[in-house]
């Protein structure tokens, strides 16, 4: 249902071009949790601006259903890295969850609705009336969640969204993550640097290289559904893909230390 | 000398510091005006007592009022039209382009010049000083809220897009309050412009008002109550400038909590 392209993205810069992102295909399938780890500074957030419809890629495409994305599709709701800045500081948490709502003919009880749910699902009820600076950044993290959850969009996009979280926590929202996948059918692209995350989430992992970053292998996670933090993770199968990714990953570490000496 | 330091780096100790300096300044002027026999420089004693004579009369307060009218009602017409036509020049690049040009050279002119002109269109009156304070406290709102609305964080500027937050929402929830410090700014710098241009054009034409009271005086020769004029004229760009600085820094905090003390 979503379609890369050999997608190139290249950045101008003083000393000409700098390529972030180069040659990159790959297909994500409807209701799938697919995530994308790489090394920092491996293009990944550049790749999900241009699926995302926020920048335009240099060369290849894009394709939602069928149609190229030339911008934000409707149907998107994002995560951002950078989850501070992207909530707005003047409204409460209650009004940055509601404002994408106000659209689509919401009525206002429905969004006040759906507000509740989102931020009863991450844990913050309480604080539908706090701004956002008096929430700990992991909080902040989670209202920009509840705002994409409460969105219902048909694809989820994911940039480190729990980089800054404390591991309970981190727990309990990968565990999230999943519910809302289960529950929702919604198909999750999800960035990390975390190998045990991916691996524990996805449906399959794609391992990307340092920039120009290029897909360096799919790999299937055939763990079963429902996942638990503990049974799951105790899985000999576990183990065997979680080491596997992480040799794949500490390889292209490797080889750009080597390329660079 | 540590104290003093210290005092001139926190709110209050430049309120004392401030105070005193204006105490000094006025003792000063008591003091070398005291039992002046010069008709330029009256005596400041006799000069309070003007003030508070004259501006107490029915055409005191006629004149008073005919001023803070048009004041606020030209300052009022300059903001609105200023933040709204800056939002769009800030937004929308190709109508930034076109009239970008145009707008430098147009700003050049001083709203004093238009002053005959304004005349002619409006005749003596109100009208004319609505026209003239409102064109002068234009530029300076118009110009911040188009330079804030261009630099909206970009993280805040992309979750938008990504939320297909668009038309009033994304300008009444997004975008008016992200530009709000500049607007605040704009006027900031709009006030006493709006205060010389209300003054000069009163001087030139109108009937009523405070800079009409201080010409009439001057040109009959009361010059005690010349000098009247200018006080109250003072105390008004004081009294506005310190509550807007006061309301300015209400919405400041508003709209960047973080921020330390606006
Ligand atoms: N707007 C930009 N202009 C120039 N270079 C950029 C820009 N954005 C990112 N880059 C560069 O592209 C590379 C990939 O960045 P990014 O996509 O943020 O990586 P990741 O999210 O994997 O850490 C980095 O080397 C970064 O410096
Ligand atoms: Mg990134």
């Amino acid at each position: 249902m979503l379609i890369v392209t050999e997608l190139e993205k290249t950045y101008p810069t003083k000393k000409g071009g700098f390529t972030a992102v180069r040659d990159m295909s790959f297909t994500v399938q409807e209701g799938e949790l697919f995530s994308i780890v790489g090394p920092s500074g491996a293009g990944k957030t550049t790749l999900l601006r241009c699926i995302a419809g926020l920048d335009r890629p240099t060369s290849g495409g894009v394709y939602f259903q069928g149609r190229e994305v030339d911008g934000p599709p409707e149907d998107f709701a994002i995560v951002f890295q950078d989850y501070a800045r992207s909530l707005l500081p003047w409204a409460t948490v209650g009004t940055n969850v509601e404002l994408p709502l106000m659209k689509k003919g919401n009525t206002a009880a429905e969004r006040n609705r759906r507000v509740t749910t989102a931020l009863a699902e991450v844990g913050l009820s309480d604080a539908v009336d706090k701004k956002p600076f008096q929430l700990s950044g992991g909080m902040q993290q989670r209202v920009a969640i509840a705002r994409a959850i409460a969105y219902r969009p048909k694809v989820l996009i994911m940039d480190e969204p729990f980089a800054s979280v404390d591991a309970q926590t981190r727990a309990d929202l990968e565990d999230l993550v999943l519910r809302v996948k289960e529950e929702t059918g919604t198909t999750i692209l999800f960035v990390t640097h975390d190998v045990d995350e991916s691996v524990y989430l996805s449906n399959r992992v794609a391992m990307v290289t340092r920039s120009p970053s290029r897909i360096a292998e799919v790999v299937d996670i055939d763990l079963p559904f429902p996942r638990d933090q503990i049974a799951t993770k105790s899985l000999p199968e576990f183990a065997r893909l979680r080491a596997h990714v992480f040799g794949g990953i500490r390889d292209m570490v490797h080889d750009t230390t080597l390329a660079h000496a | 000398m540590t104290t003093l330091t210290t005092s001139v780096s926190t709110a209050r100790g430049r309120a004392v510091i401030g105070a005193a300096g204006a105490l000094t300044a006025l003792g000063a002027w008591f003091m070398l005006s005291r039992g002046s026999e010069n008709v330029y420089f009256p005596a400041l004693p006799a000069i309070l007592d003007e003030t508070w004579e004259y501006w107490r009369t029915a055409e005191g307060l006629r004149n008073l009022g005919a001023s803070l009218t048009t004041l606020s009602l030209g300052l009022c017409l300059g903001i609105v039209f200023g933040v709204a036509i800056g939002l769009v020049i800030g937004q929308l690049t190709f109508v930034e382009q076109a009239i970008s040009p145009a707008l430098e050279f147009a700003r050049a002119i001083p709203a004093t010049a238009l002053i005959p002109f304004a005349m002619m269109l409006f005749g003596v009156g109100d009208n004319t000083k609505i026209f003239l304070i409102a064109l002068g406290s234009l530029w300076p709102v118009l110009l911040n809220t188009a330079d804030g609305a261009r630099r909206i964080d970009p993280t805040l500027r992309d979750s938008a897009r990504a939320f297909r937050i668009a038309g009033f929402q994304r300008q009444a929830f997004i975008v008016v309050p992200a530009v709000l410090p500049r607007i605040l700014v704009g006027i900031r710098i709009a006030i006493p412009l709006g205060l010389i241009l209300m003054v000069t054009s009163e001087m030139v034409g109108a009937q009523e008002g405070l800079g009409f009271v201080i010409t009439q005086a001057q040109a009959t020769f009361q010059l005690v109550t010349m000098w009247s004029g200018i006080v109250v004229l003072g105390v008004l760009g004081f009294s506005i400038t310190f509550a807007y600085s006061l309301l300015e820094r209400v919405l400041l905090r508003w709209s960047d909590p973080r921020r330390e003390d606006a």
